[in-house]
């Protein structure tokens, strides 16, 4: 059952080929015998998902059953979830329990999905190799010795090795699509505002925005239909209608105008990566797409000026994180100040207090305008870049990031060799537009990414696209040998 | 004042809190006085995930002053965080607007004791959200504090003056106008007791004559206009002291304490905090339709300048009293209640103005919460205009009224005291009088004719005392001399 797409899922439930109490003891057994070999899933609410199940059942049963009833997903832990710890992948919220749902878990809860529990990610989503949550590292099911890529490394492993058909995830500057990418599965990073930011976990508040991971874009594409919504609790969120993106997967994608910008195929990127995503590349050109070679001249200013933002907003957003009204406070402050310093200094990990520093810094009077005002300058400019290709063509295709995924530790110690892996991803935040990953290829026995660049809202254009693509290829059908039960040990 | 050869220089920063019923970027209630962090939401205490939404009645209520004080209203404005940590700040910084206010430029005029007036710029006003409060007294022990977050998320707007004010007087009178504004355009319930308006006063002193401004001190947090003026008047003392000894004043925000009258100081400049202001990602600008400003124009209620003109013209009251009586919209709907349930502007304004508003401040009572309601002194003032009771008894049935014993009439019933003006009762009781102090009528027949009308006045007070008081005096004046002139 693990290996069947959520599209059959949700087929076999409705011609009651299985229950969703067997799918979901089926799915609670595989995480119970082989989370402990990836660490992707750190809350497993093996009660509620049962309850879940079994009342979704009942609905499948009376025949009034919403579109996802009686589906397994597993939600990031940065998504608050009412009466479950939501910790973000940090000590300063391992004793959290919100009183409220996000946006996003209300919408899945209201189309009958099942919730199994909450994935591992980087701490408050800052990295891109999972390997900064107080949670311990998340292994890539691939190379036991990699990293899944981050921050949502946790939801990527648990897809790709079929603890969950699907789950939730989040990507400030890359983190959807280079955890899809080094996993081998399929991820969509919605349009800015597409997705309400109601209750999950703010890091840059400009940037996030919350998106789907499966193995399949057809899957991504029925997942972010339940997903999407314009939300009143969001300011951000844009009032659009959301189409039902499932339904335009099976257009023909003859005459359609690829962008490949040329800064996405430069020094730095591995021959094999290359390869593989020109290979893809040349696949759409098979199926009637048309290449057109296009410049975004500011790419290489996007990670600097992402690192000035996204810190800058990160150091605002985090210091609610005090001690004073809920999360982790220090023991025995002998003053206000030391209950201050303590609870940071101990809650927070050294990554987040690396960006907080760099985002007060940046922020600071005198540091201002050479910092913050002329990294939103630049994201202007990045902005402008890409209002210019679209207006030449339809979506932009390039690798997703630059090599698979890397061993633990390899990055460690270098924090910008670590920011540079999202060189690819992190100008579509920038720029507010949706970006996708889905497998190409292998590389050293690992996934390869190819990222799809869409205009704004042009969601079912890029899920059409990749269908496609999967249609005619297996890359999407690959599993890791480790995924079958003891195989790891 | 003319201190010594000192000019004083003041800027004011003045705090109000808008009415709405809900807080600016949360549902939860705005009400004032409910137990601690009752009126506090997820979105109030910061929780993880969550959003501000902004209240759109509190951009109604901040564009409503800008036109009351005829000031430029932004068609764009923008919120930014204002970063700093202290607990009652509970998402560690707080949402404001700075580069991009939403009232731009305006202008108040001020009336000052001997009838002058002055206009006062003001620079801009912003809308931002207050902080909630730390305790550290009552049940709180020396190692702990507590923590109230009910106010946390009330909107407010910020009003900054341009340093136009010379002395106390006219610090004291421009408060009090935005006073009188914000509280008849109805966007603030103005109870300072409750701190609905708070004053940060930024006070400097110059040589006279000299055009360079002093360096300033700002005295933070003053909820009342008593003690406003106590803290200028103190800092002017204490800033001009200081350079006439050789010192300097330095850059400082101090605090003063209006109830042990102590002044200290918070922190120096070199102590401030840098806020590190950027944009708040969460909230879009706020953008200005020329519709809704047309339509808060037209529905704007009568502003104050407005209204004393009009009491002066339409109840016949002098400017002053016109422009004490104008200057809120509580005191003006209770004066206009009044007046029309006894159709007598005149006493109506005396009374407001005397007894009433020196029982209100003796007991530091807003005329909203007067126990004499509007109709009760309307009642009163019918039974003085119709003679019942003399000006002496109102005082007392006014007292009464203040007490709860009911209404004027009740009262003047319940104790008796009702104007004798029978006038079968009262020719008895002259002539009980003249029979009873012949002496008396001797004297007044034998007097000049000139020296009489003086002589009346001991026949009045005898015939007052028999009457306990009651007898109508303008009648009896009349019977006296009647039956006087008969024995003449």
């Amino acid at each position: 059952m693990h290996n069947l797409t959520i599209a059959e899922l949700v087929a076999g439930l409705r011609s009651k080929t299985f229950t969703s109490v067997e799918l979901t003891q089926h799915f609670l057994a595989r995480i119970a015998n082989l989370n402990a070999d990836y660490n992707a899933v750190i809350t497993v609410t093996a009660e509620q998902a049962l309850a879940a199940a079994a009342a979704a059942d009942k609905r499948l049963a009376a025949g009034n059953a919403p579109a996802l009833c009686g589906v397994p997903m597993l939600h990031k832990d940065i998504f608050c979830t009412n009466g479950v710890r939501t910790s973000c992948g940090s000590k300063m919220l391992d004793n959290f329990v919100p009183p409220y749902d996000a946006t996003v878990v209300e919408n899945f809860a209201r189309d009958g999905a099942v919730i199994l529990g909450k994935t591992n990610m980087d701490e408050f989503a800052m990295g891109s190799s999972n390997e900064t949550s107080y949670y311990g590292p998340v292994k890539n099911p691939w190379a036991l010795d990699c990293v899944p890529g981050g921050s949502s490394g946790g939801s990527a492993a648990a897809v790709a090795a079929r603890l969950a058909p699907g789950a939730t995830a989040t990507d400030t500057g890359g983190s959807i699509r280079q955890p899809a990418a080094l996993c081998g599965i399929s991820g969509i990073k919605p349009t800015y505002g597409r997705v309400s930011r109601w209750g999950m976990i703010a890091f840059a508040s400009s940037l996030d925005q919350g998106g789907p991971m499966a193995r399949t874009a057809e899957d991504c594409a029925i997942m972010l239909s339940c997903m999407a919504s314009y939300d009143e609790k969001d300011s951000t969120s844009v009032d659009q209608p959301v189409p039902d993106y499932s339904s335009t997967l099976n257009r023909p994608i003859k005459g359609l105008k690829i962008g490949v910008p040329k800064e996405y195929f430069s020094e730095g990127l591995h021959p094999g990566t290359e390869a593989a995503v020109r290979q893809a590349l040349a696949d759409l050109v098979a199926q009637g797409a048309e290449l057109v070679d296009i410049s975004l001249p500011n790419s290489a200013l996007s990670v600097p000026a992402y690192y000035v933002i996204a810190p800058a907003e990160a150091s605002a957003n985090l210091s609610r994180f005090d001690g004073v009204r809920y999360g982790y406070r220090c023991d025995e402050p002998k003053d206000l100040q030391d209950m201050y310093c303590r609870t940071r200094g101990e809650g927070f990990g050294e990554e987040v207090q690396r960006r907080i520093l760099i985002g007060t810094y940046c922020l600071s009077a005198g540091y201002y305008d050479a910092y913050y005002g002329k990294a939103q300058q630049v994201r202007q400019l990045i902005q402008q870049d890409f209002t210019r290709a679209f207006a030449q063509v339809d979506v932009i295709m390039g690798p997703t990031c630059p090599s698979p995924a890397f061993k633990f530790g390899s990055k460690g110690d270098d924090p910008v060799a670590m920011y540079l892996e999202d060189i690819y991803t992190i100008a579509t935040n920038l720029a507010g537009l949706p970006g996708m990953s889905i497998p190409c290829g292998m590389v050293e026995d690992k996934p390869v990414g190819l990222q799809i660049i869409g205009n704004y809202f042009d969601e079912a254009l890029m899920l059409n696209v990749a269908h496609q693509f999967q249609q005619a290829t297996d890359w999407h059908n690959l599993a890791p040998a480790s995924i079958q039960q003891g195989a790891a040990q | 004042m003319s201190h010594r050869g000192w000019e004083t220089v003041i800027g004011l920063e003045v705090h109000v809190q808008l009415a709405t019923k809900t807080k600016i970027f949360s549902g939860a209630s705005t009400a004032f006085g409910a137990e601690p962090n009752t009126q506090a939401c997820a979105i109030d205490l910061a929780m993880p995930g969550t959003l501000p939404v902004l209240n759109k009645q509190a951009v109604n209520y901040a564009i409503m002053f800008g036109l009351a004080i005829d000031a430029e209203i932004a068609r764009e404005s923008a919120f930014e965080r204002k970063n700093y940590f202290y607990p009652d700040l509970p998402k560690g910084y707080q949402t404001t607007q700075l580069e991009k206010p939403i009232v731009g430029r305006g202008n108040v005029e001020i009336q000052l004791a001997d009838g002058s007036k002055k206009s006062i710029r003001v620079h801009h006003a912003h809308l931002e959200e207050d902080a909630g409060k730390s305790l550290h007294e009552g049940n709180f022990s020396s190692n702990f504090s507590g923590i109230d977050l009910n106010r946390a998320g009330t909107p407010l707007i910020e009003i900054v003056s341009e340093p136009d004010m010379r002395n106390a007087e006219e610090a004291v009178a421009f408060a009090k106008k935005l006073h009188s504004i914000v509280t008849s355009i109805g966007i603030c319930d103005g109870e300072m007791s409750q701190g609905s308006m708070r004053f940060d006063v930024n006070v400097s002193v110059r040589p006279r004559g000299t055009t360079e401004l002093g360096t300033r001190t700002e005295t933070k947090n003053l909820n009342s206009f008593k003690f406003m003026e106590e803290a200028i008047a103190r800092e002017v003392e204490r800033q001009i002291d200081l350079i006439e000894d050789g010192g300097k004043v330095i850059q400082e925000t101090r605090l003063y304490n209006g109830d042990t009258k102590v002044a200290r100081s918070m922190r120096s400049k070199e102590e401030a905090n840098d806020y590190r202001y950027f944009p708040c990602p969460d909230l879009l600008p706020v953008i200005v339709s020329e519709e809704t400003i047309a339509e808060l124009r037209r529905t704007l209620p009568e502003l104050p300048d407005a209204r004393q003109a009009r009491f002066v013209a339409q109840y016949e009251l002098s400017d002053y009293d016109a422009g004490i009586l104008s200057s809120d919209a509580a005191t003006a709907h209770y004066f206009e209640t009044v007046v029309s349930h006894s159709n007598n502007a005149k006493l109506a304004a005396n009374w407001i103005m005397g007894e009433l508003s020196a029982r209100l401040n003796s007991q530091d009572l807003s005329v909203a919460k007067s126990p004499v309601s509007a109709e009760q002194l309307a009642g009163l003032i019918a039974r003085i205009s119709d003679s019942s009771i003399s000006g002496k008894m109102a005082k007392d049935v006014f007292e009464g009224m203040w007490a709860g014993q009911g209404s004027a009439d009740d009262i003047i019933e319940a104790r008796g005291l009702k104007q004798v003006s029978d006038s079968g009762a009262l020719e008895k009781i002259v002539a009980d009088v003249l029979a009873a102090n012949p002496a008396m009528v001797e004297d007044y027949i034998n007097s000049d004719e000139s020296k009489r009308g003086k002589k009346l006045g001991g026949f009045m007070g005898k015939i007052m005392q028999a009457s306990k008081g009651q007898a109508n005096p303008q009648q009896v004046n009349q019977l006296l001399l009647q039956k006087l002139n008969t024995l003449l």
